[in-house]
C-alpha cells in the first residue's frame, strides 16, 4: 500500500502531550499521521503510552496539550459518542445482560435507526464474521474466540470509518490468535476501513500492519513498515524490542562512506554499518540478528572480520536450531540456522569462528 | 468396544468389578459427606435450638392459650354439648359456678380472667371477684350470678368464653386484623376508634418502602464513587459509611436529638439563615419524620455494601464500549450500567426493607406517637405479658415479609441476589 500520510492524513496527532499527575508526561510530543485505509499498529511495552494514545483518540482521555484531528477536524472537544469511531476492547466488553443480537443492535438503536434496517445490518455484520447462528445467545454462552468475533462485528455494524483495537487478541490461545489476525486483516482489506491497533505482541504487529509505530517512554521510537522495522531498526531499543537480537558493545574506531569499524570492549575489531552513530570514539551497540550470522567460511563475504566462538548449548526447536555461544565475552550470543539436511551440526564445547555481512551488523546508539 | 459401552449403558453403568456405578459413587462420597455434615452440625444445632424452635413456639403461642380452658372443664363440656348460639341455660350457669369454684381452689382465676379479658375488655375483675365468692353461690346459679353482676348475662361474654374454652384459638389473629366475635357468634370489625393494627401494618410497610427508596437514592451515588475510587481512598470512605454500625445506640440517639430537636442544630441553623422564622421551627424528631431520617441513617450501609460489591466488579470498559458505540452518558447509564447493578439493587432493597419492617428500637426512641411501627405494638403486648397477641402480630409481620420475598423471587429471582 502506498500512502503519503503527511498530506493525506485521516487521523493526525499534532504535538500531543499527556500527563495524568501534572508531574510526569506519559505521552511526550506525539506526532503521527495515519492515512485513510491504513492499518497502523502501536507497539510497545506496557507503560509506553500506546494505550493512552488510543484512549485519547477514542475520547476517553483528554490530551493535556496538542491537537488530535480526525478527517481534518479537531476532535479534542468532541465527546466519545459523537466521534463515530468503532472500538474493540481487550476483554471484548460485550454487554452481559444483552443477547448477541441486542449487543449489535445497540449502536444502531442509539442512532435512531428503524427496526427493519437494524435487523438487516445486524444480520449482515454477523454473517461477516460467520456468527449468524448465534444471534440469540448471551455473551457468557460463547467461547473467547466467538466473543471476539461478536465484538468485532459490533464495532463494525454502524459503518465507522475508523476502528480502534486495544489488544483485542490478548486473551486468546496462540492458534486462535493467529486465525483471528488473518480474519481481522481480511475485514480490513474488504471493508477499506482505517484501523489503529494496539498490542504488545510484536508478531501480531509485524504480520498485520501496514506500518508499525514502536512506542517507548512516551515517544514513537520508530515508525516504519514491518520489514524495515525488523531489518533496519533505527535505534537500539527497536533492535532489541523487535525480534531476537545479539548486541555487542564497543567504540567506533573508524567511520565513513557508510561503513564503520568497531573496537569491541573485549578488544576485537568488527565491521558494521553505522545507523545513528556519527563520530569516531563514540560508544556504540552493534546489533546482529541471530539468523544473519554465519559460521561456515564459504558463506562469509571475502575479507570479513571474524570472531572466535565457543558453542555452549544447542536447542532443537524443530524448524530451526538455536545455538548459544560465548562470543566477545558474552555468554548469550545466539545463532539460528535452519534445520536442513545439509546443516552442520554443532555440539557444545566446539570452537568455531563466526562472521557476517557488514550491512547486517548495525552500529546503534549505546544505551 | 463401542458395543460393550452400549450394553453397560442399557443395564446401568458398573465399575470394573461389577458393582453398579451409582452405588460405588455413593460409597466413595459418603465419608466426605459425613465429615462435612459433622463440621456444620454445631451451627445446625445452634440454629435449631436458638432460632427454629423459638419461632415454632412463637407460631404455636399465637394460636394457643390455655389460661381459661384448663380452669373450665365443666363449661368446656357444656359448650361441646350445645352448639354455638344456644342460649345459656341453668346447666350452663351451674357449670360456670363449679368452674369458678375450681378456679378459686386452684388459684387459676387471674389467668382465666386475663384470657377472657383479651377477647372482651373489662371482664377480668368480673371473673376474679366471682371466683372469690364462688363458695357462697347457691342454685339457681343463673339468678345468683346475675344478681352478682348483670354482665354474666351478656351474650358477648358467652361467645368469648366459648372460644376461650378451647386452648386452640384464632382470636389473636382476629384481633390482629381489627376483627372480633359478635354476639351471634359471627365475626365483625371492631369499633372504628379501636382499629389500630391494619392501618399500622400498612403504614409500617409504606414507611419501610419510603426508607428503602431514600436509602437507594442516597446509596447509589456513594457506592458508585466508592467503586470507582482507588482502593485506599475507597476504604477510608467505607469506614465513614460503616460508622453508624460502630456507634453506640445511646451516642447515636443523643446526637440525633441534638441535631433534630426544636432547639437543635438544624433548626437553629435554618432560623439563623432566615430560611424559617423562629415560630416555624420544623418538627424533625419524635414523629414520623424523625423515624424516617434516623432509620435511613442506620440502614444506609446495608444498601451501600451490596451495591458497592456489585459495582466494584463492573469493568469500566462496558461504559466505554457503550460510549464508543454512540450512546450518550444518560443512555449508557440507563441501558448498560443500571441493568448490571440490578443484583446489588435487589439485594440492598430486600435487606433494607426487611430490616426496616421489623425495626423496633429506633421508632421507639425517636418516633413519638405517629412514628411507631408494627414491632412497637408487638413489644407493647410483650410488656403486658400478652404473649399470644404479640406472637400473632409477629407472625403477621413474618407472613408479610415472606410474601414480599416470594414476590421478589418471582419477579427478579433470588439467585440474582448478590449480598457482598
Amino acid at each position: 500500500m502506498t500512502v503519503d500520510p503527511k498530506n493525506d492524513a485521516f487521523v493526525a496527532f499534532e504535538h500531543v502531550q499527556k500527563s495524568y499527575d501534572g508531574v510526569s508526561l506519559v505521552v511526550k510530543d506525539l506526532n503521527l499521521h495515519i492515512a485513510k485505509g491504513e492499518f497502523l499498529t502501536m507497539l510497545g511495552p506496557s507503560g509506553s503510552g500506546k494505550t493512552t494514545c488510543l484512549m485519547m483518540l477514542a475520547g476517553f482521555e483528554t490530551a493535556t496539550h496538542g491537537e488530535i484531528l480526525l478527517d481534518g477536524r479537531p476532535i479534542n472537544q468532541v465527546p466519545p459518542h459523537k466521534r463515530g469511531i468503532g472500538m474493540v476492547f481487550q476483554n471484548y466488553a460485550l454487554f452481559p445482560h444483552m443477547t448477541v443480537g441486542e449487543n449489535l443492535s445497540f449502536p444502531l438503536e442509539v442512532r435512531g435507526m428503524g427496526k427493519d434496517e437494524r435487523e438487516t445490518r445486524v444480520k449482515r455484520a454477523l454473517d461477516m464474521v460467520q456468527m449468524g447462528a448465534f444471534i440469540a445467545r448471551r455473551p457468557a454462552q460463547l467461547s473467547g474466540g466467538q466473543q471476539q468475533r461478536i465484538a468485532l462485528a459490533r464495532a463494525l455494524v454502524f459503518d465507522p470509518k475508523l476502528v480502534l483495537m486495544d489488544e483485542p487478541l490478548g486473551a486468546l490461545d496462540k492458534q486462535l490468535r493467529e486465525h483471528m489476525q488473518f480474519e481481522i486483516k481480511r475485514l480490513h482489506e474488504s471493508l477499506g476501513i482505517t484501523v489503529v491497533y494496539v498490542t504488545h505482541d510484536q508478531g501480531e504487529a509485524l504480520t498485520m500492519s501496514d506500518r508499525v509505530a514502536v512506542f517507548n517512554d512516551g515517544r514513537i521510537q520508530q515508525l516504519a513498515p514491518p520489514a524495515d522495522l525488523y531489518e533496519r531498526p533505527e535505534n537500539s531499543f527497536v533492535a532489541q524490542f523487535i525480534g531476537e537480537n545479539n548486541k555487542l558493545p564497543g567504540t567506533i574506531e573508524e567511520i565513513g562512506g557508510g561503513k564503520a569499524r568497531v573496537r569491541l570492549s573485549t578488544g576485537e575489531l568488527i565491521d558494521a554499518t553505522p545507523v545513528n552513530v556519527t563520530a569516531n570514539g563514540q560508544k556504540t551497540l552493534v546489533s546482529i540478528r541471530p539468523e544473519r550470522i554465519e559460521f561456515k567460511p564459504s558463506l562469509m563475504p571475502p575479507g570479513a572480520l571474524t570472531l572466535d566462538a565457543e558453542v555452549l548449548e544447542v536447542v532443537y526447536m524443530g524448524d530451526i536450531l538455536r545455538t548459544r555461544m560465548r562470543v566477545a565475552g558474552t555468554d548469550d550470543f545466539v545463532v539460528k540456522c535452519r534445520n536442513t539436511l545439509d546443516q552442520t551440526r554443532l555440539s557444545p564445547g566446539e570452537k568455531i569462528k563466526v562472521g557476517w555481512h557488514p550491512e547486517d551488523a548495525r552500529a546503534l546508539d549505546a544505551v | 468396544m463401542a458395543e460393550t459401552t452400549m450394553d453397560s449403558t442399557a443395564a446401568g453403568l458398573t465399575t470394573a468389578d461389577g458393582r453398579p456405578l451409582k452405588v460405588a459413587l455413593a460409597a466413595a462420597q459418603s465419608r466426605a459427606k459425613r465429615r462435612a455434615f459433622l463440621l456444620v452440625l454445631p451451627l445446625l444445632l445452634f440454629i435449631v435450638i436458638t432460632f427454629a424452635l423459638p419461632i415454632g413456639q412463637m407460631l404455636q403461642r399465637s394460636l394457643y392459650h390455655d389460661g381459661f380452658s384448663k380452669a373450665s372443664p365443666a363449661l368446656g363440656a357444656w359448650f361441646a354439648a350445645n352448639p354455638a348460639g344456644t342460649e345459656p341455660d341453668e346447666a350452663a350457669y351451674a357449670a360456670l359456678a363449679s368452674d369458678l369454684l375450681l378456679m378459686k381452689e386452684n388459684r387459676l382465676a387471674g389467668e382465666a380472667g386475663t384470657r377472657i379479658n383479651y377477647s372482651m375488655p373489662g371482664t377480668r375483675s368480673l371473673i376474679t371477684s366471682a371466683a372469690r365468692g364462688a363458695d357462697d353461690l347457691q342454685p339457681p346459679y343463673r339468678e345468683a350470678l346475675l344478681a352478682q353482676d348483670r354482665k354474666w348475662g351478656e351474650p358477648l361474654l358467652w361467645v368469648a368464653m366459648r372460644e376461650a374454652a378451647s386452648p386452640w384459638t384464632t382470636d389473636f389473629y382476629l384481633s390482629g386484623i381489627d376483627m372480633q366475635r359478635s354476639a351471634d357468634g359471627g365475626i365483625e370489625r371492631v369499633a372504628e376508634v379501636n382499629r389500630v393494627y391494619i392501618w399500622l401494618y400498612v403504614r409500617t410497610f409504606l414507611l419501610s418502602a419510603v426508607i428503602t427508596g431514600i436509602c437507594l437514592l442516597l446509596a447509589f451515588p456513594i457506592a458508585h464513587m466508592l467503586a470507582t475510587l482507588p482502593m485506599a481512598k475507597a476504604n477510608l470512605l467505607m469506614i465513614l459509611v460503616l460508622l453508624p454500625f460502630w456507634t453506640s445506640l445511646l451516642v447515636r440517639t443523643t446526637s440525633w436529638i441534638v441535631l433534630l430537636q426544636g432547639q437543635g442544630v438544624i433548626n437553629s441553623l435554618l432560623v439563623s439563615m432566615g430560611v424559617i422564622d423562629d415560630s416555624g421551627r420544623l418538627a424533625l424528631i419524635y414523629n414520623q419524620t424523625g423515624t424516617i431520617i434516623v432509620m435511613v441513617h442506620i440502614l444506609l450501609p446495608f444498601m451501600v455494601l451490596p451495591l458497592y460489591s456489585v459495582m466494584r466488579v463492573i469493568p469500566p470498559s462496558y461504559a466505554r464500549a457503550a460510549r464508543s458505540l454512540g450512546a450518550t452518558s444518560w443512555t449508557t447509564f440507563r441501558r448498560i450500567y443500571l441493568p448490571q447493578t440490578l443484583p446489588g439493587i435487589g439485594a440492598g432493597v430486600l435487606l433494607v426493607f426487611i430490616l426496616a419492617v421489623g425495626y423496633y428500637i429506633t421508632p421507639a426512641l425517636v418516633g413519638g406517637a405517629d412514628g411507631q411501627l408494627f414491632s412497637n405494638q408487638i413489644q407493647f403486648h410483650m410488656t403486658k405479658s400478652n404473649w399470644s397477641q404479640a406472637a400473632a402480630l409477629a407472625a403477621m409481620l413474618l407472613a408479610g415479609v415472606l410474601l414480599l420475598y416470594w414476590l421478589y423471587d418471582r419477579l427478579i429471582g433470588i439467585d440474582k441476589l448478590k449480598l457482598g
